[in-house]
């Protein structure tokens, strides 16, 4: 009860954010977004990482997949669409995004259930290598596609991402896996991290269990990546390499594997962080070796992680927390 | 052949599991009557804990058939078998560490729950009313065997027999019709061990299921077994009820050795009783 409240005050909270745009600076809208995005990102790995306990370095793959779906259809069939609606209005832009987002969602899902169901027979180590691979497919598919601009990118996706659909999403998101997770049924995900045999002795079917997390995930990632391709206006396969999986597989680790809430809060962080960085590395009088660091993301982020891991290996917020029951 | 009144639940007919050239369990055949409490003993390696996994589908027999409540199970799968009614406890506790007390208990409920996923979602009337009840029967069964007041722990705070006992309620939580018990009295003291075993008692006169029960403890197969299969290096040496099973020479040399006499006093000591 409570929840669903929660969620309608997300989305009115991100209507109102969004009529406010108009007189905010837009490096913060797009800051605002990313984080947005990020939350998204973040809390639908969580979900397969976290809670599953599926290592999985796949997302920036399910990313691009949704992204480019999206943005094909907004960008290639979109004006005919609109057309047909009666001319491009508010409302039947508003139905075309939506349209593509979720399409793009769906795509991403698919390839999500696509890259699931065999590897689901790896565990750890193997079940990485399998979706690492997977992503890097996916790029060099793209890389290689003319039809969405090739490693030229694809260009000219109108821009319909704003505050409201970012935040509206992220709120969405946040509500599906929570509500999801914290549920008789949703225990299941966590029996299937906890212990695989004891949970299939314990009637949980494990293998349907991690198929849905990878593809609840990537429906989400795919989504995250429309918006994002709705954002940028620009998409190119280098928006989508390893290092963005990286940011994101850091995200749930500082936010606490499992914990939403933590994951959420790490998103803004990293958000934040990342973007602070990059005015680091214009200031003159700093030496160069610690302004060239700071454009240097993978070095930076491996020593988030092993600070993380030393430190506070449960995450910045806790992670593993046992969820309070289910507030119904 | 077993239990005295009551009709086969579930019946190993010429088992057999290989891994390579290693014959783990051979030709192993046994029945289980539906409100039985049948002990399977046999030295380290013997190849009793390949029996549960057998049983519980972790593996498939290489041949031979299992047959449970009148239906093939050989070569299900574990969750399959599980909503069938077998249930099991392991060696090493396995619960699930993350989980609260309450929470390990609640995941056995998924085979009962009633509401699909997706109402998990909108959170309407009949899912909370199924989650309601899912924490009614929770407590209820907590309740019953005394972990009430630690609901909300972490299950790896609990004392070690309290760990056992919430593995096993955590089973029991499955409703099965067959309970099967991988060493519960390892690692516990005399007073654990009797009050686990009237725990196990209690459990087959509540519940009417049956019990299979794994066990080093000669004392606790002992007292409470109707019916024990002794196993060696895979193959079944000797069956019948606890007084033959200690006077059998072939269990004997390869099992009980000079424990033999004493466990013989002490069955009839308890016969008198």
């Amino acid at each position: 009860m409570n929840s669903r409240l929660l969620l309608l005050a997300a989305v009115l909270v991100s209507g109102l954010l969004s009529a406010f745009t108009g007189s905010m600076n837009s490096y913060y809208v797009q800051i605002l977004t990313f984080i947005g995005i990020n939350i998204i990102l973040g809390v639908s790995l969580n979900l397969i990482n976290g809670h599953t306990g599926q290592f999985s370095l796949g997302h920036a793959g399910f990313m691009a997949v949704g992204g480019y779906t999206a943005g094909f259809l907004t960008t290639k069939l979109g004006p005919s669409i609109l057309a047909a609606m009666g001319g491009s209005t508010w409302w039947s832009e508003a139905v075309l995004f939506s349209g593509a987002l979720i399409i793009g969602g769906i795509a991403a899902a698919i390839a999500g259930l696509i890259v699931g169901v065999p590897s689901l027979r790896l565990r750890g180590d193997y079940l990485a290598i399998i979706t690492l691979g997977f992503g890097e497919i996916i790029r060099v598919l793209i890389q290689n596609t003319d039809a969405v601009g090739g490693p030229r990118g694809l260009t000219g996706i109108p821009g319909y991402t704003n505050l409201f659909w970012t935040f509206a999403i992220a709120a969405i998101t946040i509500y599906t896996i929570s509500s999801l997770v914290n549920s008789t049924y949703g225990r299941g995900f966590l029996t299937v991290r906890d212990d695989e045999i004891a949970a299939s002795a314990m009637g949980v079917n494990t293998t349907r269990y991690k198929v849905v997390a990878f593809v609840i995930g990537a429906f989400f990632a795919g989504v995250a990546g429309g918006l994002y391709a709705h954002s940028t206006r620009y998409l190119t396969p280098e928006g989508f390499t390893f290092q963005k999986t990286v940011e994101i597989v850091i995200i749930v680790i500082l936010g606490g594997m499992g914990n939403n809430a933590g994951v959420t809060v790490a998103a803004v962080l990293l958000t934040v962080l990342l973007e602070a960085l990059r005015s680091v590395s214009d200031i003159s009088w700093l030496p160069q070796f610690v302004r060239d660091l700071t454009k240097n993301r993978m070095i930076l982020f491996s020593l988030i992680l092993i600070a993380l891991m030393l430190l506070r290996p449960q995450g910045l917020f806790g992670g593993f927390r046992k969820p309070k029951r289910a507030a119904t | 052949m077993s239990g005295v009144d009551s009709k086969p639940l579930l019946e190993l007919r010429n088992c057999t599991v290989r891994f390579g050239g290693l014959t783990a369990v051979s030709d192993f055949s046994a029945t289980i009557g539906s409100n039985d409490l049948i002990g399977l003993i046999g030295p380290n390696g013997a190849g009793k804990t390949t029996c549960f996994n057998l049983i519980t589908g972790v593996y498939a027999p290489t041949s031979g058939t299992i047959t449970f409540d009148g239906q093939p199970i050989s070569g299900l799968k574990s969750h399959r078998i599980a909503a069938l009614g077998i249930a099991r406890t392991f060696q090493n506790i396995r619960l699930f560490p993350s989980l609260s007390v309450f929470d390990n208990v609640r995941a056995s409920f998924n085979l009962r729950r009633r509401t699909a996923p997706v109402q998990a979602l909108w959170r309407g009337s009949d899912f909370q009313e199924d989650e309601a009840d899912i924490d009614r029967q929770v407590m209820e069964i907590l309740e019953i065997f005394k972990l009430t007041r630690f609901r909300e722990d972490d299950c790896k705070s609990l004392a070690y027999g309290d760990q056992r006992r919430l593995e096993i309620v955590r089973a029991l939580a499955t409703r099965p019709k067959l309970l099967l018990l991988d060493e519960p009295a390892a690692g516990m003291n005399p007073t654990e061990k009797d009050e686990l075993m009237r725990l196990i008692r209690f459990i087959k006169d509540k519940y009417r299921i049956a019990v299979l029960l794994v066990e080093h403890d000669m004392k606790v197969v002992m007292g409470i077994c109707e019916h024990i299969h002794v196993l060696d290096y895979g193959v079944k040496i000797a069956e019948g009820n606890p007084a033959e099973i200690c006077r059998n020479p072939k269990v004997i040399e390869a099992y009980l050795g000079e424990e033999a006499p004493a466990l013989e006093q002490e069955i009839a000591k308890e016969l008198q009783s």
